[in-house]
């Protein structure tokens, strides 16, 4: 009978067993380091406040809420208002990104050189200091509301916001923020667009041309399903940053989750409780974006046969 | 397998020990008060706003100035007999509960309103009031509005991380008014918000708009409607179950508040220790033993007037006739006087 730290598994093993207990031992330290100094103060833990009344107004709400309703239904609120973010600000910044990467590309001198300021300004100034840009400079010095910009007599612009047929009215809170998240995030997914159209080898673009593609074909059905599979993997990182992102929402008065959750904060004094509740939402949206992507990721990839 | 087991049952105590470590290096736990803390640290640590001119600003000269600054200057003269010894810290509306319950600051002295909720659930407790407010609405003087009706439809900025919210929305429900809240994290941009047009109206504490103003490009355009929306008494804070502390801030308040009463003030303090008024003689420590049951000298509200002034004074250099924002006293004015202002005495 060899004794057992014999056996070639047994350290390795024992070595992340190790490793796992001090993990769990620090953060046994810490939530009891919690909990006592919470006990000290005479709180509990507990999430019994979002039964109760939250008595505050919202600016803008997709669904029915009124001040009567309870935390929790405010919190929703403010969750719907996060994700039209995120949901609009992910296809445009996608769009926009795929634009301007293939026009870093063109073969236009203009365009090309337009493209790299774009991506060169966005990319290298401070999110929070482009919000406050496009909020303050422009969508806060627009005309009032009796003499607004028409657009082609259908898009009514002013400092209120921007009106859009079938009565879709965007506040100029909501414009800020996904203009602003989508033009930061487009100038980097633009780059990432880039480097995956050049990592397709020369080979395949002349043989492309040899069997007479036109441009746009040929970008479209040989190059662009090869420069996917660069492509996808760092997309989600940008996808997952604008998510988070979206967060200095409170920054130019547009209320999502991150803001109503402040709120909410602020006067039940949970704070442990409501910063739990909004990293859970987060990394509930994000592990959902990663999947998606995962998925997408999956299917582009070279299939072995 | 024996000697895993011993190693496993030796990690186990860990825990055990470092929680161990962990309750004895607490602050203010069971045992000594943050009185003794602060006096052997030799400095006090005053949580305030930083950024509101009457109550806690920084000067260009690079001081400290304001009446929830001067609160803690007369707390550090009481104690040090040296306004001095204290350190700000700048605080959001937001942070400012959380770093009074970790020990970040001593005491918050940050126009905070004292509520019920505020007082009961998060584990702080409130002093005693040092100015009578109520929250308001400031307008366009050209936009015709002039009560809280007249905002139907309209918008209104307003900070988060305070009660401003809750009661903006108390107040319109019981009208029935619909209006569009646009809340900001910064107390700066829901004022620049407000001044390009965005909301019809601004809302805050009263003082503040009034404080405010001053800071606008065209001071003279704005004006704060009548209306009041709510009692706002701003009150200093400190952490629960520590009462030889919370005694010791609470009747610093009151003996600002009864020197002025009593005709106490920075330049007379020395003469008047000397005076035939019993009462006096009490608050000033020439008789009786008040100041040795707190923990300080009995002689601690000569050190506080001496150095900051009483109450009076405070306001007037602060918030009154000598400062920028002439606020008119009224209700803070002594009880005796037509206010409210009413300390319990020195006996």
């Amino acid at each position: 009978m060899t004794p057992i730290w014999r056996n070639r598994k047994f350290f390795p093993i024992l070595g992340q067993v190790i490793a796992a207990f001090i993990v769990a031992i620090i953060v046994m330290i810490l939530w009891h380091n919690l909990i006592y100094n919470l006990h000290r103060l005479g709180l509990q833990l507990g999430f019994d406040f979002l039964q109760f009344q939250a008595s505050f107004d919202i600016g803008e709400t997709p669904i029915p809420y009124k001040s009567s309703d309870s935390y929790s239904r405010a919190l929703l609120v403010g969750l719907v208002n996060s994700l039209r973010v995120i949901v609009f600000g992910i296809i445009l910044a996608t769009i926009i990104g795929i634009t301007v990467g293939v026009g870093r590309l063109s073969d236009n001198w203009l365009v090309r050189q337009l493209a790299l300021v774009y991506v060169e300004i966005l990319r290298n100034t401070p999110l929070l200091l482009q919000l406050f840009f496009w909020y303050f400079a422009v969508f806060l010095t627009l005309p009032k509301t009796e003499n607004q910009i028409s657009l082609l007599g259908f898009i009514n612009i002013n400092n209120r916001g921007v009106t859009l047929p079938f009565g879709i009215e965007l506040s100029s809170e909501l414009s800020t923020l996904i203009l602003g998240l989508t033009l930061y995030t487009g100038a980097f997914i633009a780059e990432i667009v880039r480097a995956g159209i050049l990592s397709v080898p020369k080979g395949q673009w002349e043989a492309a041309r040899a069997l007479g593609f036109k441009p746009n074909l040929m970008l479209r059905l040989v190059i662009f399903p090869q420069a996917l599979r660069l492509i996808i993997p760092p997309l989600t990182s940008q996808y997952l940053n604008l998510a988070k992102n979206s967060s200095l929402a409170i920054a130019i008065g547009y209320p999502d989750i991150y803001f109503v959750a402040s709120t909410t904060f602020n006067q039940t004094g949970r704070s442990v409780e409501v910063i739990l509740l909004i990293m859970v939402t987060y990394l509930t949206i994000s592990l959902i974006i990663s999947s998606g992507m995962n998925l997408l990721n999956r299917s582009v990839q070279l299939k072995e046969r | 397998m024996l000697k895993l087991k011993r190693g496993l049952s030796l990690l186990a105590t860990l825990p055990l020990v470092f929680s161990l470590s962990a309750c004895a290096g607490q602050i203010g736990g069971s045992g000594g008060s943050l009185l003794d803390t602060i006096k052997s640290r030799g400095k006090l640590i005053c949580g305030v706003s930083g950024q509101l001119p009457g109550f806690s600003y920084v000067k260009s000269n690079g001081e400290y100035a304001g009446l929830d600054v001067d609160v803690c200057r007369a707390i550090a003269a009481a104690i040090f007999n040296d306004p001095n010894k204290v350190d700000f810290r700048n605080l959001n509306s937001k942070e400012r509960f959380t770093a009074l319950q970790t020990g970040e600051v001593d005491i918050l002295s940050r126009n905070t309103t004292w509520s019920m909720s505020r007082d009961t659930s998060i584990g702080i407790k409130f002093t005693a009031v040092v100015f009578y407010d109520g929250q308001g609405i400031m307008v366009k003087k050209n936009s015709g509005i002039q009560k809280l009706e007249d905002l139907k439809g309209k918008s209104i900025c307003i900070g988060t991380g305070t009660t401003n919210e809750q009661n903006l929305t108390d107040q319109m429900r019981q009208r029935g008014v619909n209006y569009k809240p646009l809340v900001f994290e910064d107390a700066n941009t829901v004022f620049a918000t407000y001044e390009q047009g965005r909301c019809e109206g601004v809302t805050a504490d009263r003082s503040q708009l009034v404080s405010r103003r001053t800071t606008l490009s065209k001071p003279d355009d704005h004006v704060v409607l009548e209306t009041v929306l709510s009692k706002e008494p701003l009150t200093p804070a400190v952490v629960n179950g520590d009462s030889k502390w919370f005694d010791m801030v609470r009747w610093t308040i009151f003996a600002l508040i009864n020197a002025e009463e009593l005709g106490v003030n920075s330049q007379n303090v020395g003469q008047l220790a000397n005076s035939n008024n019993p009462e006096v003689k009490r608050l000033l420590g020439t008789e009786g033993n008040l100041g040795k049951g707190m923990g300080l000298t009995n002689d601690f509200v000569v050190h506080i007037i001496k150095n900051v002034g009483n109450y009076g004074e405070i306001y007037e250099r602060n918030l009154g006739k000598n400062s920028e924002l002439k606020l008119e006293r009224g209700p803070n004015k002594l009880w005796n006087q037509g206010g409210i202002l009413y300390a319990p005495p020195f006996r």
